[in-house]
């Protein structure tokens, strides 16, 4: 039987405040436990929230920049469930009044574009974590509350993706998105992104949809594809069988491959929903909501696109570019001081991305700067010194950050075009392989070749190549 | 012991004057605690040694001259579910028997600004959830006018400990009349100020939506001062207001001469005491005389704010009180096995009976299915009953109506009858529904020899002319200087 895959993501962003939704602990990753609490986000009794504003900005960006319509009047709603790292064993959501509400994001599958949309955007705050002791037996577990309290942003999308191409576009995007906004940093290793997913099948052409099965603990987005394909056949092999799929939760198990039963439907909670007392609706007026949305920068599908037509990129290498706004952003800071895209794009795109790649570096803090690039570009134009040459001036310049005539003068690299010093060179190794000079003089033209590289070695790649080329030729005699 | 019978300001007069020192005053008033409150047992923890150091403290202040705050050398007590720094807080409940706050709540912090002296922590019903204080974890707390009856509640400890002379002044709270309710019975005066009046930073939530801290105090100008003190906004409240405080003392003697006095009928119906009803209409009368207009008017919905009120406030009740686990700290049970386990255990050890009465109704309210027909149909009523005062106060200045339809009953008589226990709050529900404020002060006492309070609602932030109204009876009258005969009277 053929079916199709149905599948719909939530999304949790952990957002970049520096401090907590609800208090003024600080958001910061990986210190010791329990040393960002106060008595707010620990849940101490007759204490009470004070939202972030900042918090509330960023989900409203984020909601703008996924096409939300906008609730004018939101508040928070308490969740009630009972965990131990739940402090208050009530989370402070968003359910009656979301922020954004029927968004919808593109997704680009090789050069085609599909719309997602979206079914809500809320904030709401983080849990803590559990720690649980190594030793097997062991009749405790810790609880860390650092993270308890962090703004979270929750993106909840229609169940509108078909196959894990649009799975992994989805995913893709919407980060590119937090990122260019600005409003998560989406480090999926720290937890501050994270995806689960709801995936059900149906024979094909049939519009109803079938039961759905929700997937979490999801650590990466490898693992979200994983799990979706590893479901999409478990349900397969059941409907062929003649049998029915249980509305259930599962969790997915990254070593072994596999999901299990968390909870069925008939155990799923009671989250009994009452709008949050202790804090204020939010009313969105037209001038807070108009600064908002000039805060939101050319989104990466957009930008990519007039990547293509503004500079004549390939599609390839416009979305490598604007996979990251930081590139983006420093290629047209290039464009701007010289006119040369294709230069700047292969520069960027192959030598750039080989040095962060190889030596580990962090793209958003890369010691090169646009203008000193600019300037070597302009300086290979000139003929100062050859493009072999130039590659080794570039990785000297990301790894120092120093300006290209600098590299160029310390280590003497400036090309030769003196046509006396080339000819002396050509002299000598002419001199010292008559053989290949007798092949050249047979006809085996890469005979030619190999003499120009021998001058190029023998002058340490500098000399001016098209010289080399033009004088040997004189030379060896044509 | 006269001296401990006076109010809070003449007390502070005297001191001011060094007439006598604050450290004089706080010892003969812990000889008195230890005479009194074994027989009323109004106290759950008693801050001796504290309130000693603060009394000399301002007692070197006021010799080296240096300014004092507007409380300087009083006494004050205060509610067990207001939260004070390094002092216990227990709500009267064993779950938080041992919990010792590392903060001060919001209106405990302005107390210490002003130089208050803070003598202890009252007892109250667990959880401030009850009307006679009965259901403290700890303690049963006795009317000072008479030790066989209830002092009314949640706050009972603390209008007890002002009607026998235990405090000069205290902190309460209320969610649906728990201060002014037992201020009546215990012949004190009791302030519910509007909501966001006050900070709840610190005041341990029952209905957040409703709670809000209140003062009980011997007279109205003594409640001018303190709630001057509490009240203002608040960083750390969303909800509270940015209302500026006013004076509330100024002008506190204007009279009521051609104001307008709402008298709704709903709240003379049946089930309404004679005694009770009685001293409310001759206060009516001295109004009158006064220069005051009686006007009848009509609050239609009153009958429904008692089933509003168990609604909504257990909804919210179910949902504060969950963060008591066992997790993080208060009691743990000894013996569980499992995370759940230890939930319902130390749940099922740490709370009263009331107290999960009420976590049940609520969570039952707010359950998936039952939300529409009990909460959000609640929370609708709820708009209604505040729009009744909203009408109302188009036509008249204030309300005046009984505070309790009953003056305080026996211990025990009610104890076994939640619905009967709940009624008891029937006049005082509607304001903090409606959000507005209240003062209950004394005006009369039962053929028994119980008090009896009446109550004034004003539109929100009239606090001043509240007061103003009431001072103005105060001042006619003697109700609230007579004294309960503690001594003859102990069992």
């Amino acid at each position: 039987m053929e079916y199709e895959v149905v599948i719909g993501l939530e999304t949790h962003a952990e957002l970049a405040t520096i401090t907590k939704l609800f208090c003024g602990c600080s958001t910061q990753f990986g210190a010791e436990p329990n040393t960002q609490v106060c008595p707010v986000c620990l849940g101490m009794p007759g204490v009470l929230p004070v939202m972030n504003k900042k918090a509330f900005e960023y989900a409203l960006k984020a909601a703008v920049a996924l096409n939300c319509e906008i609730n004018r009047f939101t508040n928070f709603d308490r969740k009630s469930y009972y965990y131990p790292d739940l402090p208050k064993n009530y989370q402070i959501s968003q359910n009656y009044y979301n922020l954004g509400i029927n968004g919808c994001m593109n997704i680009d599958l090789n050069g085609n574009r599909k719309t997602i949309r979206i079914h809500n955007v809320h904030l709401e705050e983080e849990a803590g974590k559990l720690i649980h002791p190594e030793e097997t037996g062991a009749d405790y577990s810790l609880v860390d509350f650092n993270r308890a309290g962090v703004p979270l942003l929750e993106i909840v999308s229609y169940p509108d993706m078909r196959t894990v191409d649009e799975v992994d576009s989805y995913m893709q995007t919407l980060r590119k998105i937090l990122l260019y906004t600005e409003v998560s940093d989406c480090k999926m290793q720290e937890g501050s992104l994270r995806f689960e997913a709801s995936i059900s099948l149906r024979k094909k052409g049939i519009d109803k949809l079938g039961n759905r099965v929700e997937i979490k603990n999801l650590n990466s987005m490898k693992s979200v594809i994983k799990a979706i394909e590893y479901e999409a056949i478990r349900q397969s092999a059941l409907l062929d069988k003649g049998e029915t799929i249980d509305r259930e939760t599962r969790l997915w198990d990254e070593v072994n491959g596999k999901s299990a039963r968390m909870r069925s439907k008939e155990e799923s909670q009671d989250y009994r929903y009452f709008p949050e007392p202790d804090l204020l609706p939010v009313l969105i007026d037209e001038k807070w909501l108009s600064a908002i949305k000039n805060s939101i920068p050319e989104l990466p599908l957009a930008r990519k696109q007039r990547f293509v037509e503004a500079f004549k990129l390939s599609d390839y290498d416009a979305s490598i570019l604007t996979e990251e706004k930081v590139l983006a952003d420093s290629f047209e800071e290039c464009v701007k001081i010289m006119d040369r895209p294709k230069a700047f794009s292969n520069w960027i795109t192959n030598d750039l991305l080989r040095e962060v790649k190889d030596r580990k570096l962090d793209i958003n803090s890369l010691q090169i700067k646009p203008k000193q690039l600019a300037l070597l570009v302009e300086i290979v134009e000139k003929g100062t010194i050859s493009s072999t040459i130039a590659k080794e001036v570039f990785s000297e310049m990301v790894q120092t950050g120093k300006d290209p005539q600098k590299i160029i003068e310390e280590k003497g690299l400036t090309q030769i075009s003196d046509e006396g010093l080339i000819e002396a060179v050509i002299d000598k190794i002419i001199a010292s392989n008559p053989s290949v000079i007798e092949d050249y003089k047979k006809g085996k033209k890469n005979a030619l070749a190999f003499l120009v590289g021998q001058v190029m070695k023998e002058t340490k790649g500098k000399a001016n190549p098209k010289m080399v080329n033009e004088l040997l030729k004189g030379k060896v005699g044509i | 012991m006269r001296l401990l019978e006076s109010t809070a300001l003449q007390i502070q007069e005297k001191i001011l004057s060094k007439e006598i020192r604050a450290k004089d005053v706080i010892k003969l008033f812990f000889e008195r605690m230890k005479d009194i409150e074994p027989h009323v047992q109004a106290y759950i923890t008693i801050n001796e040694e504290d309130a000693i150091k603060k009394a000399t403290e301002i007692d070197k202040k006021l010799e080296r001259n240096e300014k004092l705050g507007l409380l300087a050398g009083i006494p004050i007590a205060i509610k067990d579910n207001i939260c004070t720094k390094n002092l216990h807080t227990t709500c009267a409940s064993k779950i938080l028997k041992n919990f010792i706050p590392p903060y001060d709540a919001f209106a405990v912090k302005r107390l210490k600004e002003e130089d208050a002296i803070i003598v202890g922590k009252t007892n109250l019903d667990e959880f401030a959830m009850g009307s006679s204080t009965e259901n403290s974890s700890f303690k049963i707390t006795r009317n000072p006018w008479n030790y066989n009856y209830v002092p009314g509640g949640s706050s009972g400890g603390s209008t007890a400990a002002v009607a026998a002379d235990l405090s000069f002044m205290a902190l309460g709270s209320e969610t649906g009349g728990s201060v002014r309710q037992p201020a009546a019975l215990c012949g004190v005066v009791g302030v519910k100020p509007t909501y966001g009046r006050v900070s709840r930073y610190g005041l341990v939530a029952f209905g957040s939506s409703l709670d809000q801290i209140g003062t009980v105090t011997k007279d109205v100008r003594d409640a001018a001062v303190l709630l001057r003190v509490i009240a203002g906004h608040d960083l750390h409240d969303s909800t509270s207001a940015q209302v500026p405080v006013p004076d509330y003392s100024n002008g506190i003697d204007s009279g009521v001469d051609g104001l307008k006095i709402g008298i709704p009928k709903e709240y003379f119906a049946g089930g309404l005491n004679k005694d009770v009803d009685n001293a409310v209409k001759d206060a009516l009368k001295i109004y009158k005389q006064l220069g005051a207009k009686i006007v009848d008017i009509s609050l239609p919905h009153t009958e429904y704010a008692v089933a509003v009120y168990y609604i909504v406030a257990n909804a919210e009740a179910s949902s504060n009180l969950a963060r008591y686990d066992g997790v993080r700290y208060g009691y743990r049970t000894d013996r569980a096995s499992g995370i759940v386990d230890m939930y319902c255990r130390t749940r099922s050890e740490g709370f009263g009976n009331e107290v999960k009465r009420r976590i049940m109704l609520g969570n039952y309210a707010l359950s998936s299915g039952y939300y529409d027909a009990y909460y959000l149909k609640a929370s609708k009523v709820r708009s209604l009953i505040k729009k009744d005062f909203d009408i109302a106060f188009e036509k008249v200045d204030c309300i005046i109506c009984p505070t309790s339809p009953v003056p305080a009953f026996k211990i025990g008589e009610r104890a076994n009858n939640p619905l009967e226990m709940y009624l008891s709050d029937i006049y005082t529900i509607p304001a903090n529904l409606a959000g507005i404020p209240g003062i209950s002060i004394p005006c009369g006492f039962s053929k028994e020899g119980l008090p009896i309070g009446m109550q004034i609602l004003a539109r929100h932030f009239e606090e001043k002319k509240l007061l103003q109204i009431a001072y103005t009876f105060e001042r006619k009258t003697d109700f609230h200087l007579k004294k309960p005969a503690l001594k003859a009277s102990v069992v």
